[in-house]
């Protein structure tokens, strides 16, 4: 186990140096960071000579890349066009993303299994075809659509909730953003479950299981959750990366200071120090996210073996 | 002349004489879209404590649907028992609450399966399988139980048990799988125990040790068993009577060296010479030609009437019941004087 780890972590470095190095490229590709700098005015020329030495914006980009990752790796992320240190920025805007990312996962989750497991339980009932027919319905409308229209007719006709999440993102202004980034998600995670239920529910070591005399709620929850939860843990962990994805385009709906709010910025203001600090950080995350489910995987289902 | 006397003479029910199981009349149908599918349609069975029947027939019969019948795991619906009684110590199954029904499985009739991989629970180890028979059943703790399965894994004689008691399945090779459902069958002591085909899935130089095994195990016990097999061979070492099952019913039902002696059913007797046999060797197979029936239109008659070689108009008409021949035989052959006679 630890030397697969190991192993995980050192295939990290040339998907990490990959990812970073793209980025980087792109955002070069979006002007001159000077001139976005002094936004209308003309910059004067030896202002903007020295700004371009302190920059390393004259080297080479693949030395400007190197330059870059020594500094991060010190935990210098630069600076934005505004003067303020990225990881100011990186401190109040991620706190703001993960706590929504974690609202739409523990939805999809929580929500997702429970719908998929009692569909699968009554296959062909009532219950299954309406789990079926919604799941599809929220698979078939775009997130930015079921967002804004919840956003109107909760927020705003019905005022049941905040139209926009107030400051710090308290977690209960985050529940309708969290639902509407969870949907699509959450209907895979509910057909996906149903599916692994209904196909383990016919298992022969589920008609052992009640050869043995063991109440039918044992059954379920000790025999069957667990070999139909293999397939979906998987779903989960790779979904994690599509939240995260997910969550800048919830954010500008719901007006949400997170991450996406700071790229987006970063883009517009053409700040490459912030841009490519952020994505960084995402491909980290992301990167961690997957190794910690294949290891739940592993940990799920013994026949997995790690060598 | 006493009245003891008298009494000696009449057969008195005696509750410890009544077979332990006796199936009566068992109908199983499934509700498909193609139809109703009637697998299982007069079955008549019974194995007393100690006791081994075994159940044969081709593939399809309803050797194992009659048998999960038995146990209560049929999954209802697509399964349906429209008629039938089960016999359990006295008691109809088939009347119990599904609570009641649930205390007799395990812990009074057990039940090993053919394939002993797909069988068993693939994530979780033999040990929580084996012991959560008893901390389900007799309330055990955790740490209790696990004792109990390993205590069980010596009884089949699994090396190692206390090291390979948090083992998974796939971690064992075909034979010792087969020993850990056969432990978990006999974990409670049950008073029966149905195989079905519990040798199939194994090679054969397992298949006889796995085989002896049980046999020992039952005698110990003095269990019930009721063995469903194809492998005639192992029927005449362990069974003490046998039943042919065809589209449903019992065709011939016989003690096992009758029957092998000579059979009484035509299709008994085809079963027979398909064996494949040391002094023939080199000859051609025997074969009963033509395929089972489907269960969705069963020929009217005699079910086999179609494939028998000794069919005649009576056969496609009239639906042979179950002749008594001599005392403890039954055939459902018009026609089972002429067999035997042969
Ligand atoms: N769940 C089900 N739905 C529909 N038909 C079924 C179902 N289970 C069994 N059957 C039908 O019942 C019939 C009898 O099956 P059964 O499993 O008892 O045969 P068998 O004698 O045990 O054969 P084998 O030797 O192959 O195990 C088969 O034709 C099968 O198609
Ligand atoms: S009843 Fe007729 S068809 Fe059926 S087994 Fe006997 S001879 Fe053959
Ligand atoms: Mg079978």
């Amino acid at each position: 186990m630890g030397r697969y780890v190991i192993r995980r972590l050192l295939q990290m470095v040339p998907v990490f140096i990959g990812t970073t190095l793209l980025i980087f490229v792109m955002v070069y590709g979006l002007g001159d960071p000077v001139a976005a700098m002094f936004g209308d005015r003309t910059p004067d020329p030896a202002t903007a000579a020295q700004i371009r030495h302190d920059l390393h914006l004259n080297d080479p980009l693949w030395q400007q890349y190197l330059i870059y990752m020594q500094h991060i790796f010190k935990g210098d992320f630069g600076k934005a066009s505004n003067g303020q240190p990225v990881t100011e920025l990186l401190g109040t805007a991620f706190p703001v993303t993960l706590r929504l990312t974690i609202m739409a996962f523990v939805i999809e989750a929580v929500v997702g299994i429970a719908l998929g497991l009692f569909a699968g339980l009554r296959r062909g009932r009532f219950f299954d075809t309406g789990v079926l027919a919604m799941t599809l319905l929220v698979v078939s409308i775009p997130t930015f659509v079921t967002g804004f229209v919840l956003q109107y007719l909760l927020g705003v006709k019905w005022g049941v909730v905040h139209p926009s999440v107030g400051e710090g993102a308290p977690f209960k202004d985050l529940f309708i953003p969290g639902l509407v980034l969870a949907g699509v998600s959450l209907a895979y995670v509910a057909r996906l479950t149903r599916t692994s239920v209904a196909e383990n529910s016919r298992a022969d070591y589920l008609r052992t299981a009640v050869a043995k005399g063991l109440p039918r709620r044992r059954v379920i929850t000790n025999h069957m959750l667990r070999n139909s939860l293999i397939p979906v843990v998987t779903f989960l962990g790779t979904d994690i990366g599509n939240l995260m994805a997910g969550a800048l385009v919830t954010e500008r709906i719901f007006n949400i200071h997170g991450v996406g709010y700071q790229i987006y910025q970063g883009i517009v203001h053409n700040n490459p120090p912030t841009v490519v600090g952020f994505v960084t950080v995402l491909v980290i995350i992301f990167l961690g996210a997957n190794l910690l489910v294949d290891l739940l995987y592993a940990v799920l289902d013994p026949r997995i073996r790690y060598a | 002349m006493t009245v003891i006397d008298d009494i000696s003479d009449v057969p008195t029910p005696d509750a410890s004489l009544a077979p332990l199981l006796e199936v009566r009349d068992l109908h199983v149908e499934f509700h498909t879209r193609d139809g109703v599918a009637k697998a299982v349609n007069g079955v008549n069975y019974s194995v007393s404590a100690g006791e081994t029947l075994a159940v044969l027939g081709e593939s399809g019969s309803g050797k194992s649907v009659s048998a999960q019948a038995v146990m209560g795991i049929l999954d209802m619906p697509p399964a349906r028992i429209p008629k039938g009684e089960i016999f359990f110590q006295g008691r109809d199954m088939l009347k119990m609450s599904g609570e009641e029904r649930r205390k007799i499985r395990g812990r009074k009739i057990a039940m090993i399966f053919q394939d002993a991989l797909s069988s068993l629970n693939p994530v979780l180890s033999v040990g929580y399988q084996l012991g959560e028979m008893y901390r389900v059943h007799q309330g055990l703790s955790r740490k209790d139980a696990k004792a109990k399965a390993i205590e069980l894994m010596d009884r089949v004689r699994i090396p190692a048990a206390r090291e390979r008691v948090g083992d998974y399945p796939h971690q064992f090779s075909g034979g010792m799988r087969q020993r850990i459902m056969i432990a978990m069958a006999l974990a409670l002591e049950p008073d029966l125990i149905i195989a079905d085909e519990p040798t199939t899935a194994l090679d054969v130089t397992v298949q006889a040790q796995v085989m002896e095994l049980l046999a020992e195990l039952q005698r110990e016990y003095n269990m019930g068993l009721i063995l469903i097999t194809h492998d005639l061979g192992v029927v005449a070492d362990v069974a003490d009577k046998i039943a042919v099952m065809y589209a449903g019913r019992i065709v011939e039902d016989a003690p096992v060296h009758d029957i092998y002696a000579k059979p009484a059913h035509p299709y008994t007797k085809g079963l027979l010479q398909s064996i494949p046999r040391l002094d023939q060797k080199g000859q051609e197979l025997y074969a009963i030609k033509g395929l089972p029936p489907n269960l969705t239109r069963i020929p009217s008659g005699c079910a086999f009437n179609p494939r028998c070689p000794m069919a005649q108009d009576i056969c496609r008409t009239d639906v042979p019941p179950l002749h008594p021949v001599g005392t403890a035989r039954g055939s459902a052959c018009h026609f089972w004087k002429e067999t035997l006679g042969e």
